[in-house]
C-alpha cells in the first residue's frame, strides 16, 4: 500500500552525526580567511528588516502552499520555509542588484530576498500570463535581469557552473562584482560542482558558493550521501577557504557573508559557505516526509526558528512591542494576499507564446 | 468570518484522496503549522497542515471518508471569538468560485481563458520565412584557395577583432594553438584573457561559459571533438538552449559550441561518433554543419554573432580540404539557408558537412552514366531549409539523403517524413537514405570501411530511385 511505500529506507532521521546548527558558528576551514567567532549584533532598524524580510518569504511560501493545495498551482512546488535566514542575510551582505545571484530550483525566498516582485512570482506560480516568464517558467524558473538574479534552475547542480561563469565574466570585465552561487547539500555531490571549484579557484573568479546544507536531499539525509559532511571543507583539495555558519542565525550569516564578500571583491578567488539549516516542510508538496522524524523537525521549529529568533531579540531589547510586531505581520500578509490575489486573477497565456522566445 | 479548510491537492497528479484520520476535534485550537489531518493520496499518506490559526468549528467530512475530490471544503475554521454557529454561515461563495473558475480553466470572471480542447495554434509562418539569401559575391571579387581550418580559424579572429565580448574558451586552444589547430595565432593576438585553456572538464566549462553568456559575453566554446561534448550535453540544451523560453524572453545565451563532430579515422568507436541528428531535435539551438571552406567562415562568422547557441559542427576529415573562398572584408552567411550545390533535373540528393564529398563524387559518376542530380548542401540542420529541398523535389521527384550518421531517426528519415507530408504528390519513388551502418565504429580498416557510407552507395541508391 501506499503508506508502506513511502517509508521504504527511512532509517533513522537524525543519524547525520552534525552539530546542532546553532551551535556550529565557528570556521573550519582549509584556510582561515580571518573568520570572527563573535556575532556581530544588529541594530535595531536591521533586526527589524531582517524581520520584514524572513517573514514575507515565510508568509508567501504558507501561501503558495496553501494555493498549491487549492489546485492552483501544479507540478513542483519546493519551499523555502525554515531556510529564510541564508537568502536574507546574504543578501545584507551584497550589492543587491549589482552583485548576481543564481540558485537551483528551491528559489522563491532568493527571489523574493533579491527584492523581485512577489506578485510576479506568485504569478509565475500560477502559470499565468504576469509571471516572471510570462507563465513559461513555472515554480523553478524565475529570472530577473533588472535584481540580477540568474534563475530558477531544475537540473540538481547545474547552477554552480553557470554561477561561476557569471563570476567568469565579471573577471572578465573586470568589474569587482561578485557572484552567490547557492546549492544544496544533495548538489554537493555532483561532479560540475567540483569542476567549477577547480576552474574558479585557477582564475581566482569572484564567486561565493553558498552551500545550504538542510541535511536532506529529497529523503537521502546527508549522513547517507555524503563521505565528507563537513560541507565547508569540500573546497579543501583546491585551497578554497570554507566556513560553517549557524545558517538560522541572520545575523551569522551576514557576518560570514561579508567576510566571503570581501574576500572575492579583492580578488583572491572563491570562497565557500555551508549553511546549516533546515526545511520544515517536505522536500517538495508530495513528500510525505518519512525519512524524519516527527520530534526532529519539531525541535529545529521550537528551538532555532530564524523568525523566531529575531523576534524575540527585538522583545527582549525594548526595540519592538508585540503591537509594532503585529503591524510588520499584518502589511507582510497584505502583500502576500495582494500577490496571491493577483496571480489568480492574471490571465493565462495567449496560446501564441507556445511558440515565441525559443530563438532570439 | 470563518475559514473553510478545503481537501487539499498534496501531489501533482492528485484529483481525489482518502481522509484517512483527524487528528483535530471540534472546539480544538490550531496553530499555523499543527497538522491537522492525514491524508491517502494515490502515492502516500499525507500530513494535513493548518495554515491559518484558529478553532475548529466543525469537521465536514468524516474520518475515512474515501474518494473526496480536491477542494472539497473538510472543515470549518473560526477565528478568535467567533462561536459554532457562525460555522454554519454559508461558505464565502466568491472566492470559493473564483477558484474553482481558475483551476478549470473556465468561467465568468474571465481571469484564466479556457485552453482546454482548444487547437493548438501553428507555428507562426514568422520563425522560418525572414531568413534572407547568401549575399551578393561582387563581380571581380578575388577568391583565394584556404582550408575549412584555416576559414574557421579567420573567422573567429575577425569576430574577435570586431566584439570584445567574444572569446575563446576550451581544451588546448591557447598554448597548444588547438589540438586540430583551428585556433592558430589566435593567443598570441588576443592574449591569454580572451583565448582560454581549460582543464579536461567539459561539463563544467560548457557550464561555465553558458552562464558567462548568460550575463552577456560571447563565448566560443570548442570541445576537442564532439565525442566529449556527451559531457557537456545538459549544459547545452538544458541551460543553453531552454532559457530563453523558459525566461519567457528575458534571458538567453549568445554563445557557439564548435569543434570535429562524426568519424575521424580509425580512431574506435567512443571517437567516432555523427551528432548531426542528436542537436537537431532541440528547439533553442540552431545547428549548423558545412562542408566547403567559404560556408564554413560564412556561417561560423554569422554563428558568432547570433543571439541564440550555435552548435557547430565540424569534421576533422574536411578541416585540411582546400575550397575557393571569396576575399571581402566581411563575408557573413544566413544561417538557416541551404545551397544548391550543383543544379540537376534528374534526382536531388541532399547532405550536409562531409557527406557532400560522397554525394559530390556520385554525382559526377552518375553524370558519366546520363543521370543530372541536384546538390543540396543543407549547411544548416536547425533551421532546416526544407523549402529548398522541397522545391527541387518538384523538380525531380526523387530525392535520396546523404549523412554519415545512424540510420534511425537521421536527418535523412527527417527529410523523407518532410517530404511525405509537403511533397507527397511530386514524388516518383520512395525517398532512400544513405547512412552510416547500425553498428558502433568498428576500428579495423576493412570494417569501419563498411560501417561508413560509400559513392557506390549513394549511386545505387539514386539508380533505385530513377529506376535504371
Ligand atoms: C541531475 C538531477 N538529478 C536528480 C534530480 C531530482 N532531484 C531534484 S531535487 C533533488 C534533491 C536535491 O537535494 P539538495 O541538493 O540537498 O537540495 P534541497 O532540495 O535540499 O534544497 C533531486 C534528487 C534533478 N532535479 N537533477
Ligand atoms: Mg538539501
Amino acid at each position: 500500500m501506499a503508506v508502506a511505500k513511502s517509508q521504504v529506507g527511512s532509517k533513522a532521521a537524525s543519524t547525520d552525526g552534525r552539530k546542532p546548527a546553532a551551535r556550529a558558528a565557528k570556521a573550519s576551514s582549509a584556510r582561515t580567511a580571518g573568520a570572527k567567532s563573535s556575532i556581530a549584533e544588529f541594530s535595531r532598524d536591521e533586526e527589524f528588516a531582517a524581520y520584514r524580510e524572513m517573514l514575507l518569504i515565510r508568509r508567501f511560501e504558507e501561501k503558495a502552499g496553501q494555493m498549491y493545495g487549492m489546485g492552483l498551482i501544479h507540478g513542483f512546488c519546493h519551499l523555502y520555509i525554515g531556510q529564510e535566514a541564508v537568502v536574507v542575510g546574504m543578501q545584507l551582505a551584497i550589492r543587491n542588484g549589482e552583485d548576481q545571484v543564481i540558485t537551483g530550483y528551491r528559489d522563491h525566498g532568493h527571489m523574493l530576498a533579491t527584492g523581485m516582485d512577489p506578485k510576479g512570482v506568485m504569478a509565475e506560480l500560477t502559470g499565468r500570463r504576469d509571471g516572471y516568464s510570462r507563465g513559461k517558467g513555472g515554480s523553478m524558473h524565475m529570472f530577473s535581469i533588472e535584481k540580477q538574479f540568474f534563475g530558477g534552475h531544475g537540473i540538481v547542480g547545474a547552477q554552480v557552473s553557470l554561477g561561476t561563469g557569471l563570476a567568469f565574466a565579471n573577471r572578465y570585465r573586470k568589474n569587482d562584482r561578485v557572484t552567490l552561487t547557492y546549492f544544496g547539500d544533495g548538489a554537493a555531490n555532483q561532479g560540475q560542482v567540483y569542476e567549477s571549484f577547480n576552474m574558479a579557484e585557477l582564475w581566482k573568479l569572484p564567486v561565493i558558493y553558498i552551500i545550504e546544507n538542510n541535511r536532506y536531499a529529497m529523503g537521502t539525509s546527508v549522513s547517507r550521501s555524503s563521505a565528507q559532511t563537513d560541507f565547508s571543507k569540500r573546497g579543501l583539495s583546491f585551497n578554497i577557504p570554507g566556513e560553517q555558519v549557524d545558517g538560522m542565525d541572520v545575523r551569522a550569516v551576514r557576518a560570514a557573508g561579508e567576510r566571503a564578500v570581501e574576500w572575492c571583491r579583492t580578488g583572491k578567488g572563491p570562497y565557500i559557505l555551508e549553511m546549516q539549516t533546515y526545511r520544515y516542510r517536505g522536500h517538495s508538496m508530495s513528500d510525505p516526509a518519512k525519512y524524519r522524524s516527527k520530534d526532529e523537525v519539531q525541535k529545529m521549529r521550537t528551538e532555532h526558528d530564524p523568525i523566531e529568533q529575531v523576534r524575540l531579540r527585538l522583545i527582549d531589547k525594548g526595540w519592538a512591542s508585540e503591537d509594532d510586531l503585529k503591524k510588520v505581520d499584518a502589511e507582510v500578509r497584505d502583500i502576500v494576499n495582494e500577490a496571491a490575489d493577483f496571480a489568480q486573477n492574471s490571465p493565462e497565456p495567449d496560446a501564441s507564446e507556445l511558440w515565441t522566445d525559443i530563438l532570439k | 468570518m470563518p475559514i473553510e479548510i478545503l481537501m487539499p491537492a498534496l501531489s501533482p497528479t492528485m484529483e481525489e484522496g482518502t481522509l484517512s484520520k483527524w487528528l483535530k476535534k471540534e472546539g480544538d485550537s490550531v496553530k499555523s503549522g499543527d497538522v491537522i489531518a492525514e491524508i491517502e493520496t494515490d502515492k502516500a499518506t499525507m500530513e494535513v497542515e493548518a495554515v491559518d490559526e484558529g478553532t475548529i468549528g466543525k469537521l465536514l467530512i468524516p474520518e475515512g471518508s474515501e474518494n473526496i475530490k480536491v477542494n472539497t471544503p473538510i472543515a470549518v475554521l473560526l477565528a478568535d471569538g467567533e462561536d459554532a454557529s457562525a460555522a454554519s454561515a454559508p461558505p464565502a461563495k466568491d472566492e470559493h468560485s473564483v477558484l474553482e473558475a481558475a483551476k478549470n480553466g473556465s468561467g465568468e470572471s474571465g481571469s484564466a481563458p479556457a485552453m482546454n480542447g482548444a487547437a493548438v495554434p501553428a507555428a507562426p509562418a514568422a520563425i522560418k520565412a525572414e531568413i534572407a539569401s547568401d549575399p551578393d559575391i561582387p563581380a571581380g571579387t578575388e577568391f583565394v584557395t584556404m582550408t575549412v581550418r584555416e576559414a574557421l580559424r579567420d573567422a573567429m579572429a575577425e569576430e574577435m577583432r570586431r566584439d570584445a565580448d567574444v572569446f575563446v574558451i576550451g581544451e588546448e586552444v591557447a598554448e597548444y594553438q588547438g589540438a586540430y589547430k583551428i585556433t592558430q595565432g589566435l593567443l598570441q593576438e588576443f592574449g591569454a584573457d580572451r583565448v582560454i585553456d581549460t582543464p579536461i572538464t567539459e561539463h563544467g566549462f560548457a557550464g561555465l561559459a553558458t552562464g558567462a553568456a548568460l550575463a552577456g559575453l560571447k563565448p566560443i566554446v570548442e570541445f576537442m571533438t564532439f565525442n566529449f561534448a556527451m559531457q557537456a550535453m545538459d549544459q547545452i540544451i538544458n541551460s543553453a538552449a531552454k532559457t530563453l523560453y523558459m525566461s519567457g524572453g528575458q534571458l538567453g545565451a549568445s554563445i557557439v559550441f564548435r569543434g570535429p563532430n562524426g568519424a575521424a579515422s580509425r580512431v574506435g568507436a567512443q571517437h567516432s561518433q555523427d551528432y548531426s541528428a542528436w542537436y537537431s531535435q532541440i528547439p533553442g539551438l540552431k545547428v549548423v554543419v558545412p562542408y566547403t571552406a567559404a560556408d564554413a567562415k560564412g556561417l561560423l562568422k554569422a554563428a558568432i554573432r547570433d543571439p541564440n547557441p550555435v552548435v557547430f559542427l565540424e569534421n576533422e576529415i574536411i578541416y585540411g580540404h582546400s575550397f575557393e573562398v571569396p576575399k571581402l572584408d566581411d563575408f557573413v552567411l544566413p544561417i538557416g539557408k541551404a545551397r544548391i550545390h550543383k543544379a540537376g533535373k534528374d534526382v536531388t540528393i541532399v547532405s550536409f558537412g562531409i557527406g557532400m564529398s560522397y554525394a559530390i563524387k556520385a554525382a559526377e559518376q552518375l553524370a558519366a552514366e546520363g543521370i543530372d542530380a541536384e546538390l543540396i548542401d543543407l549547411r544548416t540542420l536547425r533551421p532546416m531549409d526544407i523549402d529548398t529541398v522541397i522545391a527541387s523535389v518538384k523538380k525531380t521527384g526523387r530525392c535520396v539523403t546523404v549523412e554519415e550518421g545512424w540510420p534511425q531517426n537521421s536527418v535523412g528519415s527527417e527529410i523523407a517524413s518532410q517530404l511525405m507530408e509537403k511533397a507527397f504528390d511530386y514524388l516518383d519513388a520512395p525517398v532512400l537514405k544513405v547512412t552510416g551502418k547500425d553498428v558502433p565504429m568498428p576500428y579495423a580498416a576493412n570494417l569501419e570501411k563498411l560501417a561508413l557510407p560509400t559513392v557506390g552507395e549513394v549511386i545505387a541508391a539514386v539508380k533505385a530511385v530513377t529506376y535504371r
